[in-house]
């Protein structure tokens, strides 16, 4: 039995010593960022159920503020994360049956697509940035202070109200970001040792991990776009 | 117990899904349904979409048990979560 252990053990480089076999590491690996997402999701879940209490408490006010919304590039934005969470699949699978080139392959388009859904985001904040829609004084020398006939405001909604909907747009939204950015950065490493061919059929659960990871991001997102950028749009929005 | 591979097909056919699933929720979106249906249609996508993308993506269908239990147990406290909230706040009226 001692022998058998040590052979197996010197069978892969990858195999860390505490773990009897690859399959048992990676099963560990699984269940260890399932756990990790399961914190994620009490974490977004706090933040859902705050936009939840507010719109039920300011439902005009989220209606008109969500309204302003763009529409398009936040369809955009759906897709394009639907499309990088389609590539990041092809990538554990391309890994999963040795397809070795098709993975980099995926693995750059997954985050070329982040980094796009992170542009387009860019150009989100900054028109609300123009419209003085960003809550509070966090921008100094640009208060929270839109146009009220921009905004379609209807008599006894008041702005405070539209500022709450849009402090919850920019935590949440802001909160997801921060997300990708982390996820666009894990998967440059797994990129990296991609390149430097540490993966194989046998040894891939850290690009499966880190699929998990940005999979979860983009369940994230597919709440949140119907949540801030619809919820308004059949009261005839704008 | 070895991993099970999600053929090529499976993952294609679930993109598809979703990105249909995208163009329906933004034209429901549209439409003045009455009462709360709007928010009723809008979440039953988004949950029909999520659970897509954690059975098939996220590979939770061939997953073991414990990741099962892992998974609902998250759904559970998040039931707990909005349950005893909404309990509080949906009742503050009724006295």
């Amino acid at each position: 039995m001692a022998e058998s252990y040590v052979e197996h053990e010197a069978s892969h480089p990858a195999l860390q010593h505490h773990f009897e076999n690859l399959e048992q590491q990676r099963e560990a690996g699984t269940l260890g960022m399932w756990v990790f997402l399961v914190t994620e999701i009490m974490f977004f879940g706090g933040m859902f159920l705050a936009y939840t209490l507010y719109r039920s408490k300011f439902p005009e006010a989220f209606a008109i503020a969500s309204n302003h919304l763009d529409i398009k590039l936040g369809a955009i934005n759906t897709a394009v994360l639907i499309l990088s969470s389609f590539t990041m699949a092809m990538a554990v699978y391309s890994t999963q049956v040795g397809k070795l080139r098709a993975q980099i392959i995926y693995l750059v388009l997954t985050i070329v697509l982040g980094l796009a859904f992170l542009g387009i985001k860019g150009v989100e904040y900054h028109e609300k940035y123009v419209d003085h829609l960003i809550p509070g004084t966090l921008i100094p020398g640009n208060p929270f202070n839109p146009d009220p006939h921009a905004m379609h405001l209807t008599q006894g909604v008041l702005m405070q109200h539209v500022q709450m909907f849009y402090w919850i747009y920019f935590a949440m939204t802001g909160m997801h970001a921060l997300h990708m950015i982390i996820g666009v950065g894990l998967l440059s490493v797994i990129l990296y040792f991609s390149v430097k061919g540490r993966y194989s059929p046998e040894y891939h659960n850290p690009v499966e991990v880190a699929g998990l990871y940005w999979h979860f991001v983009d369940i994230v997102w597919i709440f949140l776009f119907p949540l801030l950028y619809l919820l308004g749009r059949h009261l005839g929005g704008h | 117990m070895s991993e099970h591979i999600v053929p090529v097909k499976v993952y294609v056919s679930i993109f598809l899904a979703l990105m249909v699933g995208t163009a329906v929720t933004v034209l429901a979106a549209f439409q003045d349904f009455p009462g709360a249906l709007n928010v009723i249609v809008a979440m039953t996508i988004a949950v029909v979409k999520a659970t897509l993308v954690v059975l098939y993506f996220m590979h939770v269908r061939y997953s073991a048990r414990l990741i099962w239990v892992i998974v609902a147990s998250a759904l559970f406290w998040m039931g707990i979560l909005f349950a005893l909230t909404f309990s509080d706040y949906w009742t503050r009226g009724w006295l």
